[in-house]
């Protein structure tokens, strides 16, 4: 961490204590200085954050480029929504359906990898791409002859999660404040997330984490040492899966309803853009590109406002400009910083050292990863 | 039968317009490993530029020949989209060429973003129609109808694939470009300008793609902000399933996957018995796609590259 003041790095337990009570304030700093929306709005950078550390397992650790990865969050939603909504009458306790579309995205993980593992690269990008499209059409088409999924119009009325009989869906006055769904959900999207986070960290130090680093460095060479390279791969692809799924089921609930356009190819790569934008590989660095890259559509709505402001009046339609200026900005930050914000420190080495080796490992999908 | 040879010509007609868009990807992921992410929206932007002549010109002159105007609307999309198809090159990827290899990557999105948006802004976000000065004749050919538009749509793809061939076989420029695909470091110590090489490709695949565009507009009658994408998409499959980097394959790939769909879209609902109706045409597209891969990990016309030691 490159810019913690000193005394901070010589206090970690203060420091840890100060960003525990952060966090567990936000919603309502957040809340009262800029409005109930940016609670929701963090809510969704948490949701992503989970989804990109998920997707993180798989091309920032093993190195497989996966740009259907949506598909395994649409999968746990849409488990979410068959068996907590009125769509069959079922309404099972969310931490049966939440595992269960955990299971269900892995198991989709296994599904797809097996058939399509020993393709490298970007034969690899464009199968799971068409996994996800496959998906996403299932869900759009499957309301006839048998009304599975009801289509574009999505499932509704969704239940929320309530936790020992208390609904998170609904306002409870607390101490005399009113709280609103969106900040119950942020503590237990919160929640998720650090777990998340926490199963991150062991799984890269731990041997699983050492042979995807091997995988990801150079195939051949982990075979060699005796790694099962379909295996440890497989194993990957299942663990990024249900951490899209158990993502996908806390959408469901949290939304109260889904439709397939939640789930469309862009999304996918969106993911994907905040791991390589906030530094591939390394845990804090995707955090910040999920942040980022949720916070700052939305940041953009102020267009309008500022256009007021300083010109006097709107020449623009704020919500035409702000996604062009998001991409603006996804390619300025790209070429301003081609390692991601916050790159692990492996890969800054291997960046910054100029010999023929580095050239040749840049051009790898596989190697510059690391 | 008639079914069969009716989706068969709608496939191939669709599948010449993919496999022009898939040459684009070809020949910039043969050179550069990247995939260009944006041509897609190249494409768009072609359809978008010509149809704005096209509108324009009928405005002005509402008795001047369909062809002339025609001609027109493609010859001004052609090199607004060359010029375009160099700029992306040189602000997105270029700087990037020694970074990381999902950096460009990120940046292509970036750019298709801002091109979706930029015509979005233009042009708006409803659907434009195509005006009606397209031949409108028809045959009919063992049972099917084949249409003048389709005809010429085949015949042109033919001829500029033909061309782009020559191109790439027997002129300098085409051996500088090979020997840029297979070692840029090589060539430069040849003599090769390879910036100059990379860039000329990018402006190919450009200018095919804005011919794709108008083309895929006049089928459809339609054009759209949005179209890029699905076509892209579809495209850049082709160029996979033909074996990316490889000229022949990305025809074939475009071809093939074109009548796939076709005759998918045609059939599924018979093979089903009429459980999955034809908007599941797409399914077939990436579920052929997936198999080929699976017994074909490298493509269809792909060679086997040895796994690097």
């Amino acid at each position: 961490m490159p810019n913690v003041p000193e005394w901070l790095r010589r206090h970690p337990r203060l420091a840890f204590g100060l960003l525990a009570v952060l966090l567990a304030v936000l919603p309502f700093i957040v809340g009262a200085g800029l409005g109930r929306g940016w609670v929701r709005v963090l809510d969704f950078a948490l949701l992503y954050a989970m989804l990109a550390l998920g997707l993180n397992i798989v091309v920032g650790y093993a190195g497989l480029l996966d740009l259907g990865y949506i598909a395994f969050y649409a999968l746990g939603a849409y488990l979410f929504a068959w068996l907590s909504s009125p769509q069959f009458g079922l309404h099972l306790p969310f931490w049966l359906v939440l595992p269960s579309g955990a299971l269900l995205a892995g198991g989709f993980g296994v599904l797809l990898g097996a058939p399509t593992l020993r393709l490298r690269g970007d034969y690899l990008a464009i199968v799971t791409l068409g996994f996800g499209e496959i998906v996403r059409i299932f869900m759009n088409n499957l309301d006839a002859p048998v009304n599975i999924t009801n289509g574009p119009q999505g499932i509704n009325l969704i239940d929320p999660i309530s936790i020992g009989g208390v609904s998170l869906g609904v306002r409870h006055t607390i101490l005399g404040v009113h709280v609103f769904p969106p900040t119950f959900y942020y503590y237990l999207f919160l929640f998720f997330t650090l777990f998340t986070i926490l199963v991150a960290m062991r799984l890269q130090d731990s041997r699983i984490g050492r042979a995807w680093a091997a995988i990801r460095e150079d195939e051949v060479a982990a075979a060699a040492m005796g790694i099962d390279t379909r295996s440890v791969k497989l194993l990957a692809f299942a663990m990024g899966a249900s951490f899209g799924g158990l993502a996908g089921g806390l959408f469901a609930a949290f939304q109260g309803f889904i439709s397939p356009e939640s789930f469309n190819l862009m999304e996918s790569v969106m993911i994907l853009c905040m791991i390589v934008l906030g530094g591939m590989g390394n845990i804090p660095g995707v955090i910040l590109g999920a942040v980022l890259l949720t916070v700052l559509p939305e940041a953009l709505r102020y267009l309008g406002a500022w256009q007021r402001a300083t010109l006097g009046h709107v020449v623009v339609d704020p919500n035409d400009l702000r996604m062009l200026l998001f991409g603006l900005a996804m390619v300025a930050m790209m070429l301003f910083r081609p390692a991601g914000l916050l790159p692990s420190r492996q890969r800054k080495r291997e960046f910054r050292a100029e010999d023929g080796v580095a050239g040749q490992e840049a051009a790898s999908l596989y190697d510059a990863q690391a | 039968m008639d079914i069969f040879i009716q989706q068969l010509v709608n496939g191939l007609v669709l599948g010449s317009i993919y496999a022009l868009v898939a040459l684009g990807y070809t020949m910039v992921y043969g050179i550069l490993e990247l995939i260009n992410f944006a041509h897609g929206e190249v494409t768009m932007i072609g359809a978008m530029i010509a149809l704005a002549v096209i509108g324009a010109l009928l405005g002005a002159y509402p008795q001047a020949p369909a062809l002339l105007v025609l001609l027109a609307g493609v010859l001004a999309a052609i090199p607004a989209c060359m010029a375009l198809g160099y700029v992306i090159e040189r602000v997105a990827y270029r700087p990037l060429r020694r970074a990381p290899r999902l950096a460009p990557l990120i940046t292509a999105i970036g750019v298709s973003i801002v091109l979706q948006n930029a015509a979005m802004l233009i042009w708006g976000r409803s659907y434009i129609s195509f005006p009606p000065i397209l031949p409108h004749g028809s045959h009919t050919v063992l049972g099917a109808v084949v249409t003048d538009l389709q005809i010429v749509i085949v015949a042109l793809s033919i001829l500029i694939m033909f061309g782009l061939t020559l191109l790439v076989e027997r002129t300098r420029l085409g051996r500088a470009m090979r020997a840029t695909a297979q070692s840029r470091e090589m060539a430069e110590l040849m003599g090769v300008n390879v910036n100059t090489v990379i860039s000329i490709t990018f402006i190919i695949g450009s200018a095919l793609a804005a011919i794709a565009g108008v083309m895929v507009s006049a089928y459809y009658g339609l054009a759209h902000y949005y179209m890029g994408f699905m076509l892209g998409l579809k495209a850049f499959s082709a160029a996979v399933l033909g074996g990316i980097g490889n000229l022949a394959g990305a025809m074939l790939g475009g071809l093939l996957l074109g009548v796939i769909e076709a005759l998918g879209a045609g059939y599924i609902g018979d093979l089903t018995g009429g459980f999955l109706g034809s908007n599941y045409q797409d399914v077939f597209a990436f579920l052929a796609l997936i198999l080929v891969l699976v017994f074909r990990p490298t493509g269809l016309l792909g060679e086997r590259v040895a796994q690097r030691a």
